[in-house]
């Protein structure tokens, strides 16, 4: 048994922990977000160049060869950043799912530029009806002579507007809730039929509704093997609960050094507001909440690596805790800074606003309380 | 013990759901319906409408224009307005600085102000809280200088909530640091907005809207004809102020009204092939927190009962502020869950006029603006003394702790 990283991650970690920590400053990131984009480009390069979009690709593909535990280690230091470059849909979410099903033509074509970041992509994994279900999908796919035709809305896709490919899961076999018969496509920035709403979410990521209709795609769009695309999105899936995971426990970690800082330097009643017991024991709740969500992160990491057969539901332990303990760090951070907490102009706010939409995503706490108990 | 209303309760309650069916402005009700922001001509032409039929201050005493009702009238209505989906009656005029006018104020400020307040004329927000003195208030460093007629302020007050509305503030503020007791020394003020030297500075909330303020006093000169009651004797008064404003702040019938509705949207919510509320764990939730607004209904009944047969409200009042804040941010969060995914988008300009058709906003129209109002409700928790400090009002006065 060994908890602690090897050479290359810490490695890893001091580079990601320097980026974040010297440069990654929230006055700017603020300024990011207003922009048009919502992001910054040139940031998102640094990000390339610093080699961490090409981490979770093997070598073969141009990768580093990393895995759970290296995106675990750079996870948490993008939640302690509150980093709103899209590198969740394009390398967690739409990289994963070319590493795990396309075949070599579509790789060469898509992955040196995500590696490199000069491309970003999106993973559109969710439908307004759909909630938590990667399985229920109405978006059809049609066979034609020489390609595809596809039809559906697909909802709040992260990053859509802005990523030169779109992954799209689509059914091209039985009915909405089937779990065969969806398969995965190449969806190129510019197709025609594509309609893109675009919009900020609460948490400062930006996001879309992809409406397609009628949309003519060719043969070679399709990613992977036909009506087989649910698995390799619950492989995505896998990958994508401990990737925000660990952004979340970045976060809590923050959310309960700031909160014991604050109770420290806060002064009423002529003392610092840590001295009364009552507040000294909520920090206490919520750093062991925090200890406790980041054992299960350990765990869940290294099982994914190891691929044993309960990453699953390690995974779903974790999910629960992380939306559980979450909730709990995020109210407490916020009630204990008191009326600053609920400002624009503190950060604590925005880490408890990213912490609150986590759990929201990809099953929230009850959904995946109820996959353990199953 | 009898839950029945009487004949002439019934009778009343007609009264009230007619009055609200013939008189709720049509524009005002269609905003609220479909979560449009109001604006400051919204708020005042609703009080202004209440006023009209002499509906505007049912906690006043009458000789003020209050109404004379009955507890029992006074939940029936609260309840009927709640049900109706109306504004919040703007606390600051008729529920804060009204009672103090009435119970502490000479006769020329009770002629001088309270018409207004009563009709809606005039806007007021509270100068309590300062960048220093939170719920730690009697620590409060605004300085008051009698300077012949008139008091010099200079100071900084903080949260003052739609104060960019107001042309009045009312404001604790220090006029002597002789004093054994923190408490002491203080006198409850009453400034125009227009006066040279006041300025204020919007805070953005974490739901990025403008509603509270940081207000700040360079020299600003105040006659002392608006020093209400004795000076010194403010934290006396602006105690009184607090209990009024606890009045109502267990916001029963409001919350049963989100629940309902609530209810309601997640009939109609898919989750995957079935509705959202025919998800049992989802359902369990939803009775949790009915439960504990059926028991806040019942604390808040029976202090209402006790203040009507001549008591003094019970320790159960004590727990209306933290009970009810609790149920609200519960129901939030149940709001929060039932929107889903569509809980992340995040486009407050699709709801500022009525003009915005609701199929240009994104997903279900009521769902994109749930996570917002969660973050900002955070608020109910820390303001109107937060429940920490609630908390240690009924440790201490209750429990005798």
């Amino acid at each position: 048994m060994d908890f602690s990283l090897n050479e290359d991650q810490a490695l890893l970690k001091d580079s990601l922990e320097r980026f974040i920590q010297g440069s990654y400053d929230f006055d700017a990131r603020r300024a990011h977000l207003a922009s048009d984009r919502g992001y910054s480009r040139e940031t998102y390069a640094e990000f390339a160049e610093l080699g961490w979009t090409a981490v979770p690709f093997s070598e073969t593909d141009g990768g580093l060869d990393g895995g759970p535990i290296e995106l675990m280690v750079m996870m948490e230091q993008f939640g302690r950043g509150l980093v709103i470059e899209p590198y969740l849909a394009s390398i967690v979410l739409a990289g994963a799912a070319l590493r795990h099903a396309a075949d070599d033509a579509a790789k060469a074509r898509w992955l040196p530029g995500l590696i490199d970041g000069s491309l970003t992509g999106a993973l559109a994994l969710q439908e307004p009806h759909s909630r938590f279900e990667l399985a229920s999908v109405r978006t059809r796919a049609e066979r034609e002579e020489d390609g595809w035709r596809l039809t559906g809305h697909k909802a709040v896709v992260l990053n859509a507007r802005d990523a030169d490919l779109v992954i799209v899961p689509a059914r091209t076999r039985g009915r909405d809730e089937d779990r065969d018969g969806i398969t995965l496509f190449a969806l190129p920035a510019g197709t025609p039929g594509v309609t893109t709403r675009a919009y900020p979410t609460v948490d400062g990521m930006q996001a879309a509704e992809v409406i397609l209709e009628d949309v003519a795609l060719p043969a070679n769009a399709l990613i992977g093997i036909e009506d087989a695309g649910l698995g390799v999105l619950e492989a995505v899936a896998r990958e994508a609960l401990l990737a925000l995971s660990a952004e979340a426990v970045g976060i809590m970690a923050v959310l309960v050094e700031k909160t014991v800082d604050y109770s420290k330097n806060r002064k009423q009643f002529g003392l610092p507001i840590g001295a009364f017991q009552a507040l000294q024991h909520r920090m206490v709740e919520m750093f062991m909440e925090h200890e406790q969500t980041r054992s299960l992160l350990y765990m869940a990491a290294m099982k994914l690596a190891a691929g044993t057969a309960d990453a699953e539901r390690a995974l779903s332990a974790l999910k629960y805790q992380v939306g559980r303990a979450g909730r709990r760090i995020g109210q407490e951070a916020v009630q204990l800074h008191g009326g600053m907490g609920v400002t624009h102009e503190l950060d604590v706010a925005h880490y408890f606003k990213r912490l609150t939409m986590i759990d929201l995503a990809f099953g929230n706490a009850d959904h995946h309380l109820s996959r353990f108990a199953a | 013990m009898d839950l029945n209303f009487s004949e002439a309760d019934l009778a009343f309650r007609e009264e009230v759901r007619g009055f609200l069916r013939d008189e709720y402005p049509a524009d005002i009700r269609e905003k609220m319906t479909r979560g449009v922001r109001l604006e400051r001509d919204d708020f005042v032409r609703w009080q202004q409408t209440l006023h009209a039929r002499g509906w505007a201050a049912p906690n006043w005493p009458v000789e003020y224009g209050g109404t004379g009702w009955s507890a029992t009238q006074k939940y029936i209505f609260t309840t009927e307005l709640a049900l109706a989906n109306t504004p919040t009656i703007m606390p600051f005029g008729l529920s804060m600085v009204g009672p103090v006018i009435y119970t502490y104020g000479n006769e020329e400020q009770k002629a001088r102000f309270l018409p207004d307040i009563l009709a809606s004329r005039a806007w007021w927000c509270q100068g309590y809280s300062e960048p220093g003195a939170g719920s730690d208030l009697a620590s409060l460093k605004t300085r008051a200088e009698r300077d012949g007629d008139h008091y010099v302020i200079n100071g900084t007050k903080t949260w003052t909530t739609l104060g960019q509305f107001a042309d009045w503030i009312f404001l604790l503020a220090r006029t002597s640091t002789d004093v054994s007791r923190k408490q002491e020394g203080i006198s409850f003020l009453l400034a125009d907005m227009r006066t040279p030297g006041i300025s204020i500075r919007p805070i953005i909330t974490i739901d990025g809207e403008h509603e509270v303020n940081e207000v700040h006093f360079e020299n600003v000169r105040v006659p002392v004809d608006n020093l209400v009651g004795e000076e010194g004797r403010g934290w006396t008064y602006g105690k009184v102020l607090l209990q009024h404003e606890r009045a109502g702040i267990a916001a029963v019938a409001r919350s049963k009204f989100r629940l309902e509705t609530l209810k309601r949207l997640a009939a109609d919510a898919p989750a995957g092939g079935t509705p959202l509320m025919d998800d049992p764990v989802f359902r369990r939730k939803v009775a949790a927190v009915e439960i504990e607004l059926l028991a806040l209904e019942f604390t808040d009944l029976r202090t209402l009962a006790a203040v009507a047969t001549g008591g003094a409200p019970g320790p159960e009042s004590s727990i209306l502020k933290i009970k009810g804040t609790e149920v609200q941010q519960a129901i939030d969060e149940l709001y929060v869950e039932a929107a889903g995914c569509y809980a992340f988008v995040f486009t407050p300009e699709l709801f500022t006029s009525l003009d915005i058709p609701d199929d240009s906003r994104i997903g279900p129209p009521w769902a994109a603006d749930t996570a917002p109002h969660y973050f900002n409700g955070r608020k109910v928790s820390i303001y109107g003394g937060t429940n920490e400090i609630q908390k240690n009002i009924i440790a201490k006065a209750v429990l005798g702790l």
